[in-house]
């Protein structure tokens, strides 16, 4: 019943991408724990990680991309949110910690007994149990997104204003988070982290577990994304895309709107963010940086903007590029190779990769059926 | 809500409004009966757009009142409210969804609850496709219902914002300009197509084509840098030597 209702909302293209996660849901595993480590085929489980990394950026990707694709919204702040799930998951993963850390206090964690707190500060309360921690993945990110877009929605700040001040919002959480005083572990941030919900962290299964979990919330989200952008509400959102103002003369109530999709797409980035932090092992302030935000639009535009799918295969294919560039000699023109792929998308893909085939395949379907029925007709 | 000050349908009166020091209203007084069509004509600059912009609460007047249904106070109410209360606007250029079919663009016009959870879990019906079939007959675009919007003419973008206009089932239309850009044969059918809609809904029309007006055939209000010069059947206002001078004297 539900995979019918599922299966009725997507096109080919959404059905393909499904089939993709779950290609991989079962193949990566089976790769990694049961082909052994000598055959070519075996997956090493810093690979799983790796590919679990960027799979979490693809449901950041995702998560811009039905505000920004779908509503017009260009956040430039998304980063925020994804590292504010983040730093929720690292709370938790140092509570953990307990008596193991390098002081052995059973409830400080190691940078408080450093810097010589005496308790633990009330807004850690709490995230030694998992129900909490994973609640606040939501809240946390999902607040700061209604409360910062009551506020400019309500103001009607949009356009290239907008992508400022949420700019500005993820520079200024950065800057408050290298503060050792915040009590989120100063420029250091969160580490060291032991055991999630009693499974050892680092384990090839817990790091398996963790990639597949990553999969099925991609398609979790994407169906999610899906299910409203063809709702009649994705249809007012496109509408606001395109012309604001005649939406609030139709009667809707565009800041509503508005404050509805990027609250839920907030929420969405702060899940990926609470599944990257374990994979990856640290969340540190460096995950605010302005940069991380605008470097998720340009995932979204090579991929495809307005396309859901793109965006999350946008984000795989720049991170893989990033991690290929970046592990060999060319390694410093890294930034100049980005910025290049930007400009060479909006330039020359403006739909990305995911819209230029479509077009492409729609043009060549038009020419087969031009030559076929050119064919079918007899000579005169 | 207060009681009814008014029988009119839309009370203006003493309404003006600046822009950096310029009176683009200057104490408008004007009142539309339940069921009446008006056309407004006037020079370029006579403020009829901007007293559009506030009867639909995009502008702000900065003194006067305007009055809804006799008791409604429309200054304190945004585009949103105002539209939801029962006016519908129709824009000089026409404006529709380009990326929607022209059904969707009915569709989301359609008088319904438009908060977000509700349109969110909104289901396909039978008496809205009724409906838009309906509207779809009425502006002659029922050939083209799964067509993009961008993909249409002018003429046929004019009519669709016509038809989202009935969708929304308002009690106060405002139509401004609706032939601008038409060829003759377009012109005629907007003009029936008007009338036609007036037989169940009041209707402010702007426009600058005379002969429109006078097929129109209605009670006409001729505007002048922001308040009414004349008012009356179009030939009594164009027999008017004032009006005259606004129009041929520049």
């Amino acid at each position: 019943m539900i995979t019918q209702a599922i299966l009725a909302r997507l096109d080919l293209r959404g059905r393909l991408f499904l089939g993709a996660i779950l290609a991989a849901l079962i193949l990566v595993p089976v790769l990694n724990l049961i082909v052994p480590a000598g055959s070519p085929l075996h997956v090493p489980t810093w690979l799983v990680s790796l590919l679990g990394k960027y799979l979490c950026y693809a449901i950041l990707a995702l998560a811009l991309d039905l505000v920004w694709g779908y509503c017009g919204i260009l956040s430039l702040g998304h980063g925020a949110f994804f590292a504010l799930g983040g730093y929720a998951m690292g709370m938790y993963l140092m509570r953990q910690i307990g008596t193991r850390g390098v002081y052995g206090h059973p409830v400080l964690p190691d940078f408080m007994v450093f810097l010589n707190w005496k308790e633990l500060p009330w807004f850690w309360y709490g995230f030694d149990m998992f129900p909490f921690a994973l609640l606040m993945v939501f809240l946390a990110p999902g607040i700061l997104a209604f409360v910062f877009g009551w506020f400019a929605f309500r103001s009607r700040v949009t356009g290239v204003y907008l992508s400022i001040i949420t700019q500005a919002l993820t520079y200024a959480l950065m800057l408050a988070f290298f503060r050792n005083d915040m009590g989120f572990g100063g420029n250091n941030g969160l580490t060291d982290f032991k055991d999630i919900v009693g499974f050892p962290v680092q384990a090839q299964g817990t790091r398996v577990a963790l990639f597949a979990l990553t999969l099925i919330a991609l398609a979790g989200s994407y169906i999610l994304a899906r299910a409203i952008v063809t709702s009649k509400a994705g249809k007012v959102l496109v509408a606001i895309r395109d012309a604001e103002s005649r939406t609030r003369f139709l009667g809707f109530r565009v800041e509503r709107y508005k404050l509805f999709v990027f609250t839920l797409s907030a929420m969405m980035a702060g899940l990926a963010g609470a599944l990257y932090v374990p994979q990856v092992g640290i969340i540190n302030p460096s995950e605010f940086a302005p940069g991380n935000s605008i470097e998720v639009v340009i995932w979204v535009a090579v991929g495809g903007r307005g396309t859901l799918v793109g965006a999350a295969i946008g984000a795989i294919l720049v991170n893989f590029a990033k991690t290929t560039f970046t592990t060999g000699a060319l390694a410093p023109y890294w930034l100049f190779a980005l910025g290049a792929l930007f400009v060479l998308t909006t330039l020359y893909m403006p739909k990305g990769v995911i819209g230029t085939y479509a077009e492409w395949r729609e043009k060549r379907r038009e020419k087969a059926s031009l030559a076929a029925h050119a064919a079918s007709k007899p000579a005169e | 809500m207060n009681l009814p000050v008014t029988s009119f349908l839309l009370y203006l009166d003493g309404v003006s409004v600046a822009f950096d020091g310029f009176r683009a209203i200057n104490s408008l007084a004007l009142t539309i009966l339940p069921g009446e069509m008006r056309a407004i004509i006037g020079p370029n600059g006579a403020g009829k757009t901007t007293m559009m912009d506030i009867i639909t609460g995009k502008t702000k007047p900065d003194t006067g009142d305007v009055l809804f249904n006799g008791s409604v106070d429309l200054t304190r109410l945004d585009e949103a409210a105002i539209a939801n209360l029962g006016i519908g606007r129709k824009f000089q250029k026409p404006t529709v969804f380009e990326m929607h079919t022209v059904e969707d663009n009915l569709r989301l016009a359609l008088k319904a609850d438009r908060r977000v959870f509700r349109t969110l879990f909104w289901k396909d019906n039978e008496s809205e496709r009724e409906k838009i079939n309906r509207i779809l007959a009425t502006i002659r675009l029922e050939h083209l219902r799964e067509a993009s919007a961008a993909n249409l003419s002018h003429g046929q973008k004019q009519w669709l914002e016509i038809g989202m206009l009935l969708a929304q089932d308002p009690k106060l239309l405002l139509v401004d300009e609706p032939v601008a850009g038409m060829t003759d044969a377009e012109t005629e059918a907007t003009a029936h197509l008007l009338k036609e809609i007036a037989k169940d809904h009041s209707v402010i029309v702007v426009e600058h084509d005379m002969a429109f007006v006078r097929e129109l055939g209605v009670k006409v209000t001729v505007l002048h840098e922001g308040s009414v010069l004349a008012e009356g059947p179009l030939d009594t206002v164009s027999a008017d030597p004032r009006v005259i001078e606004v129009y041929l004297g520049r």
